[in-house]
């Protein structure tokens, strides 16, 4: 039987909620957490909530200046403070500066990001990639532990491309992105949901650093592979709307000839795929300017290897 | 057989379409402008129908509005402004409305005009009615429900002392406002623009078969009729402590009774509804309203009649 990888216990963990200022779950839920810390307290660690976006969050939109989940690259990081850069440079820098910085020594071990999408997205989980091991596990021991709804993990990172997000700051990061909820809205189901998976989590932590023996274990999760955007106008304008037949079917099978699009005038457009995909993001308004309709994965099944503290 | 009660309606000749008053309400935004393209499905011999989009500043960003809310500005105080530097957008652009598509309350004014909206709300196909003598509306929601049934159409009278606001369709003689949610800010979902669709296409049939000098015999509809607006409960701060409760949201037009779980603080705690009598709630947590104050809207069932109604040039 293979060892176990070892890590050290985690000790600095972190909590962003907001860092999309009109995500609404994870905004009240670090506002909660703000005022009553205790409940982010366990035996071996304690978690520090923060709001990831706070100009944003008060003006309830998405970003002010640009999104600051794309913003955590090295290029925006490490840039020299200008006069006129958006306010997401300067506070992905901050960010960095206070969990981070990113890649070194120092930066915080692990760090959860709270989301919320228009799209049919249940009770997703968000890791950069399958090699990152720390978070695989965590995904493995809410889908064990938190049963009330399936908890897709969703590999976000494509290959050869820089992690971006405000996670990628700390050692190791998890996303929780629950759907569908508009903007600007807040959920009762949602929001506790998105506590409860928190809880989950941070019992896993805690098991980890009192030193359980975690086994090496087979499990499914979907990978990046692309994305689709809307068929436009040439003036740029959407010249159709995501299929009713695929509205709200994130996760599930979507096959070379199923409609994809219906234009304005009732016509239908088919998936041109080679291959069965899965769909996630479906419809989500945000993604509108960043011209998807939906995120296209593969389904695979990888092979995780054990865990245990150091 | 002619009905010895009948009123006679001047025939409906200028109809407005308004979509995007809200910019990020994108059912309305998307068929106008396809309308604006392609208007064959919405002509309708002897009678004009103008698509029209009446917040486009708001609709470039995809936010609701850009100073104010447009579907709130049109009163005379502000219809009646200087315009000067510093005056909000959306108040330039209510003037400019109201030229085009007024004056309002003169004779000018265009005959009909259907303003189309989404919701957060689980609202379905709601029709929004402003005045509870306005026969000619009232018999366009009932020929409109009978259309659609058995899918719902709730209509909602907006008619109150001081609830009632200055809506952008509210400068034409017969305002009707579309209401069709669940649908997030900034998402244009198939569904939901269809159903908008086969709201505008039944209500535009009506205008034409009335034109045409059909008799409509008075008729009564079930409706609800706003009350009063409810408030999240608040901290000294101003902010929200406790959010719709799971078994109010989405709950939209079903009967709340007193004792029922109507807030959830963020401690877990419910809070009920005190009330003397059943309340239906609408504009269930609307994305749009927490700054307006607003969780809830309660009203009640009523059921509203109307006259028989026949062109008067027929």
């Amino acid at each position: 039987m293979a060892a176990s990888c070892r890590f050290k216990p985690l000790s600095r963990v972190a909590v962003s909620g907001g860092t999309h200022g009109n995500e609404m779950s994870g905004i009240y839920l670090a506002k909660h957490w703000l005022r009553n810390p205790m409940e982010l307290q366990r035996g071996s660690f304690a978690v520090t909530p923060f709001l990831g976006n706070p100009r944003a969050i008060e003006k309830c939109v998405r970003y002010v200046g640009r999104d600051l989940n794309r913003t955590f690259t090295t290029e925006f990081l490490s840039s020299t403070e200008a006069e006129d850069e958006p306010y997401e440079v300067v506070r992905a820098r901050e960010i960095n500066q206070t969990y981070g910085p990113k890649g070194s020594a120092q930066a915080f071990d692990f760090m959860f990001d709270l989301h919320n999408s228009t799209a049919n997205m249940g009770t997703c989980l968000i890791v950069d990639s399958e090699e990152s091991l720390l978070p695989m596990h965590m995904c493995h021991y809410i889908q064990t532990h938190y049963t009330r709804s399936p908890c897709p993990i969703y590999l976000y990172k494509l290959l050869g491309e820089e992690t971006y997000s405000i996670n990628s700051v700390a050692k190791a990061g998890l996303a929780l992105e629950l759907g569908p909820q508009p903007q600007q809205v807040v959920r009762a189901d949602l929001f506790t949901q998105m506590r409860d998976l928190m809880a989950c989590a941070l019992e896993f932590i805690e098991l980890f650093n009192n030193g359980t023996v975690l086994p090496a274990f087979e499990i499914e999760a979907y990978k990046i592979t692309g994305r689709m955007d809307y068929p436009r106008y040439p003036d740029g304008e959407i010249s159709a709307m995501v299929h009713p037949k695929l509205q709200d079917k994130d996760f599930r099978p979507l096959n070379p000839g199923d409609p994809i699009f219906q234009t304005f005038s009732g016509e239908e457009i088919p998936y041109e795929g080679d291959t069965t995909i899965y769909p996630a993001f479906i419809n989500e308004a945000a993604y509108y300017e960043k011209k998807v309709a939906f995120a296209k994965m593969e389904k695979h099944m990888f092979s995780i290897p054990g865990l245990q503290r150091e | 057989m002619t009905s010895c009660y009948v009123v006679h309606e001047a025939p409906v000749r200028r109809v407005a379409i308004f979509g995007g008053t809200h910019g990020n309400e994108l059912s309305g935004v998307f068929l106008v402008k396809h309308w604006q393209e392609n208007g064959a499905e919405i002509q309708r011999t002897g009678l004009e129908v103008r698509p029209f989009i009446t917040n486009p500043s708001a609709v470039k960003k995809c936010t609701r509005y850009i100073d104010c809310d447009l579907n709130r500005v049109f009163d005379p105080d502000n219809l009646g402004k200087q315009i000067t530097e510093d005056i909000p957008y959306e108040v330039r652009r209510a003037q400019e409305i109201n030229h085009i598509f007024g004056p309002k309350d003169s004779n000018d004014a265009y005959d009909l005009i259907f303003d189309l909206h989404n919701t957060t709300s689980n609202m379905g196909g709601t029709l929004i009615l402003e005045n509870s003598r306005n026969n000619f509306t009232i018999q366009m929601f009932h020929y409109i429900k009978n259309a659609l049934a058995p899918e719902c159409c709730p209509v909602f009278l907006t008619e109150h002392p001081n609830l009632k606001y200055a809506t952008t369709r509210s400068i034409a003689k017969h305002p009707v406002g579309v209401e069709v949610g669940p649908q997030p800010q900034g998402v244009l979902r198939a569904d939901i623009l269809d159903k908008m669709r086969k709201i505008i296409k039944h209500g535009l049939d009506f205008v034409h078969i009335f034109n045409e000098g059909k008799e409509f015999p008075p008729c009564t509809i079930e409706i609800y009729k706003i009350m009063e607006k409810v408030d999240y409960p608040r901290n000294k701060n101003g902010e929200i402590t406790a959010v719709i409760h799971p078994s109010l949201q989405d709950q939209d037009w079903q009967p709340l009774n007193n004792g029922e779980p109507i807030f959830l603080t963020l401690d877990g705690e419910t809070i009920n509804y005190e009330g003397d009598s059943t309340v239906y709630p609408t504009f269930v947590n609307e994305a749009a309203y927490y700054e307006k104050k607003q969780a809830f809207v309660k009203t009640v069932k009523v059921k509203l009649t109307a006259k028989g109604i026949r062109s008067s040039l027929s």
